[in-house]
């Protein structure tokens, strides 16, 4: 085992890793802060994000629009008090980007140039054409390679949270390149893991993308809030789960049935006009939908695939010149991935799963419940997204919070405390010898050999079947049965890969093991929120319950491993609930 | 249509061989399979044993380099039928260190990455209070390509210049300074130049222009060099005179 130490270790060097990590040097240079992440930074799955970031910039705009557009959004499970230093704080944020250098798309005359997004009654997203996520996380990653005081861990895999004392004093590690096993200790420890979509069979989100720190947080004792709210975005091509940004509706695309109809007419989404028409049909909230793809397959009017249902996304009319010029890289994943081309021909789409409103509970600075433990961007619930997150909030979202957490992370970092103890490396070692003997040296089970893809396909099943867009309790309180019963098979699960040397099946367990964890959390918490809010749509129970349920959820890992699920109130400061319309 | 197709897939497991091996895998072929798709059956039907990088699936991470049949590919974008009756050769991305199987180690290609300052370099950094830097489409639009790099380094493998002289800083690093150096907002393109045209940097290119070819994100190192070297020689003539 090899030992190193820093004052504030980021875990995750994606948009809200990265940021937090400039953040913390440039509040107290001489800390020594380091980034450590299974893959190269720059491979993060901010690179994914398509369409934009949310920020107050134009004159007709205000905060108090972007507030209660991410408020309306959220069905009012946002904090509010979170909401406001949210938007107040988010141009700032997109401004230092632009003196970092990031291509921001422009108007003619130079300015940043903005454009509408589903949800909002105001234009303010800002692009770098449909490459957003792309040309941010290299702008930040290239700017970290400025700091000589930030250390990094590439490809490293952090399997364990070491925690004595009651505070969070480092990490266990895999180096992949050689399988070496490394203790870091840190005074702060910040996760910027991103979300855990890989739960579900159907999503946008990266391989990588498998909750990571969530995991690490609750099974370290940290509660995970609102892990019932899980995003689907409207737009996804079947087979692959690629996002086809919501900018193509924004420009002006339509969803299609198979009638041709432009079906969200049906849903109380507003009446079709031939442009697009901000928080009305096509530029709904991701929520509802996805709610009504559901609706329209029930009722036969969508098409069916090898891969199950889709609807159409149609953008033809906008021509070859707006598509080439705006949606560039829609035009490209459709002809490479799909093999399609958008200039002249429908795109299949579904609804796929996309974002975790939830994630682990910090306050307004990231820092959770646990002593030295912070969190930000999707890994984290502040909450700002609520139970519906509005498009374009999630990459401001990590540029804001990455970089409060960062800074609070360097402050609570900068406090004199005493040396990681003995307890601490006992705890590392114990965790080098689960890993070198209960996976890796592992050559049999007691209870026969499970495979990893078989536990990882039947966990899929389950979680789209009862945590999808429409849940209810009987299926849900199955799907908690069966996740328990797959945790214990994964007690069985024997490798085919004993080396050392870049040993990807045994990431892959580790991922599996903690999205097992997750999958509970969702389930249990989508069980117990007896209401319908948001994303949380229960057939049997229809209807929002302020009464009761104006609350986040918080989930605690139980020492049996099945999540206890308790409820914190909401802040509300000047927006009380209210009814969500669109269309009007 | 054929039921299948056989990947000759590279294998190296140091700490069991001392050279690579050939392992032939028989996959279901699939019109709408990339060869990704291919390698992550087998790893979870067939053999978890075998180790390569993937992420996005969407040609934006940058992970998923190899060589097929002989050339540097994303394998997330590369059908399976372009190379149909098969069989598929895939094998660690060339001119680089291999860790193991289809792992490379880029670890050079990621001190070279920092050496040409790849981040804005001003005199006066402007406040933030004062606003955006202006920046009209047509300035965007004058590094815009350049700016496109996912770091696959895909146009390594492609370079035989790097090849025989693995110090060469190659194309994806120049490329990247060139971004910068074309952003009106940006100050270090004599920074730059210092680095980027020393013994190690642009000259060593012999414009082969595989680097673009091999590009798959249109992003032309090969035109990015050449460019440095026009400015290059231009400076030197200034220095003259």
């Amino acid at each position: 085992m090899e030992i190193s130490s820093c004052d504030v270790l980021i875990v995750g060097g994606g948009g809200a890793g990265l940021r937090a990590a400039i953040a913390a040097v440039e509040a107290i240079p001489q800390l020594r802060v380091a980034v450590i992440s299974k893959v190269y930074p720059m491979r993060s799955h901010t690179v994914s994000a398509e369409g934009g970031a949310a920020a107050v910039i134009k004159p007709a705009d205000s905060l108090d629009e972007h507030a209660y557009d991410t408020i309306s959004g959220g069905d009012w499970l946002c904090d509010q008090d979170a909401v406001e230093a949210f938007v107040k704080e988010a141009p700032a944020e997109m401004l230092q980007l632009e003196h970092w250098g990031c291509p921001w798309s422009r108007e003619p005359d130079g300015h940043i140039a903005v454009r509408p997004f589903g949800g909002m009654k105001v234009e303010r997203t800002w692009f770098a054409a449909d490459k957003t996520g792309f040309h941010m996380l290299h702008t930040l990653f290239q700017t970290t390679l400025k700091y000589e005081s930030i250390q990094r861990y590439d490809e490293c895999f952090v399997t364990k949270l070491l925690v004595d004392d009651g505070r969070c004093q480092g990490v266990v590690a895999v180096e992949l390149a050689t399988g070496k096993i490394l203790a870091i200790t840190a005074k702060a420890v910040i996760l910027a893991t991103g979300g855990c979509g890989r739960v579900f069979p159907f999503t946008t989100n990266a391989n990588i993308k498998n909750g990571d720190g969530m995991a690490l947080a609750y099974r370290a004792g940290a509660p995970l809030k609102d892990m019932e709210f899980v995003q689907y975005h409207p737009t996804g091509l079947p087979f692959t789960g690629i996002l086809i940004t919501e900018a193509a509706r924004a420009e002006g695309g339509w969803l299609l049935n198979k009638d041709g109809y432009r079906y969200l007419q049906d849903y109380d989404l507003g009446k079709p006009e031939p442009k697009p028409v901000l928080r009305s049909m096509e530029l709904g909230p991701r929520d509802r939908l996805s709610q009504a793809f559901v609706k329209e397959q029930e009722k036969g009017r969508t098409l069916e695939g090898p891969y199950g249902h889709y609807v159409h996304l149609d953008i033809r009319h906008l021509g070859a010149k707006v598509i080439d010029r705006k949606l560039p890289f829609v035009r490209e994943l459709c002809l490479k991935y799909q093999n399609i081309d958008p200039v002249k021909e429908m795109i299949p789409v579904r609804p796929v799963v996309h974002y975790m409103m939830g994630g682990i509970s910090t306050d307004l600075h990231g820092a959770t419940p646990l002593r030295g433990l912070f969190a930000a961007g999707e890994a984290a619930c502040v909450s700002i997204n609520g139970a519906n997150r509005l498009g374009s909030n999630s990459l401001t979202e990590c540029l804001v919070f990455g970089a409060r957490a960062g800074k609070a992370a360097a402050a609570f970092a900068s406090n004199s405390m005493p040396e990681p103890g003995r307890a601490v490396f006992a705890q590392a070692r114990d965790e080098q010898n689960r890993l070198e003997n209960d996976l890796l040296g592992k050559t049999d089970g007691s209870g026969g050999k499970e495979r990893i893809s078989t536990l990882r396909e039947e966990m899929a099943r389950i979680t789209e079947a009862s945590a999808g867009i429409y849940r209810s309790g009987a299926v849900l309180e199955r799907a908690a049965a069966n996740l328990r019963t797959l945790q214990e098979r994964f007690g069985n699960v024997v490798l085919d890969d004993h080396a050392y040397t870049f040993n990807t099946e045994l990431t892959s367990a580790l991922e599996l093991s903690y999205m097992l964890d997750l999958a509970e959390a969702i389930v249990h918490s989508a069980l117990a929120r007896t209401e319908s809010r948001g994303s949380h749509q229960r057939t049997d129970f229809p209807v929002r319950d302020d009464r009761k349920f104006l609350a986040h959820s918080l989930a605690f890992r139980t020492p049996d491993g099945t999540p206890r699920i308790d409820y914190l109130p909401v802040t509300i400061t000047r927006w009380p609930p209210g009814k969500r319309v669109y269309g009007k | 249509m054929p039921d299948t197709v056989t990947l000759a897939v590279t294998r190296y497991r140091p700490e069991k061989e001392s050279e690579p091996t050939v392992q032939n895998y028989e996959v279901p072929f699939r019109k709408d399979w990339v060869v990704l798709d291919a390698l992550n059956h087998i790893k979870d039907k067939l053999d978890g044993s075998l180790s390569y990088r993937w992420s996005c699936r969407m040609g934006v991470c940058g992970s998923c380099g190899m060589m097929v049949n002989g050339t540097p590919k994303l394998t997330c974008a590369t059908f399976l039928s372009s190379f149909l009756p098969g069989p598929v050769r895939v094998e660690p991305l060339r001119y680089f260190p291999v860790v193991r199987d289809l792992v490379v180690d880029i670890s050079d290609f990621m001190r070279k990455l920092k050496k040409v300052k790849p981040w804005l370099i001003r005199a006066n950094d402007k406040p933030l209070s004062d606003g955006e830097h202006l920046q009209t489409p047509e300035q965007l639009d004058n590094y815009k390509r350049f700016s496109m790099c996912i770091n696959c380094t895909l146009c390594y493998a492609a370079c035989p210049v790097y090849g025989l002289e693995p110090s060469f800083i190659g194309p994806a690093a120049i490329a990247l300074a060139q971004r910068y150096n074309r952003d009106s907002r940006d100050e270090g393109w004599a920074q730059r130049m210092e680095i980027v045209s020393d013994p190690d940097g642009m000259w060593q290119c012999t414009f082969v222009g595989e680097c673009t070819k091999a590009c798959p994100k249109d992003v032309d190192p090969a035109g990015a060099i050449q460019q440095y070297k026009l400015s290059g020689v231009a400076d030197w003539l200034k220095s003259l005179f």
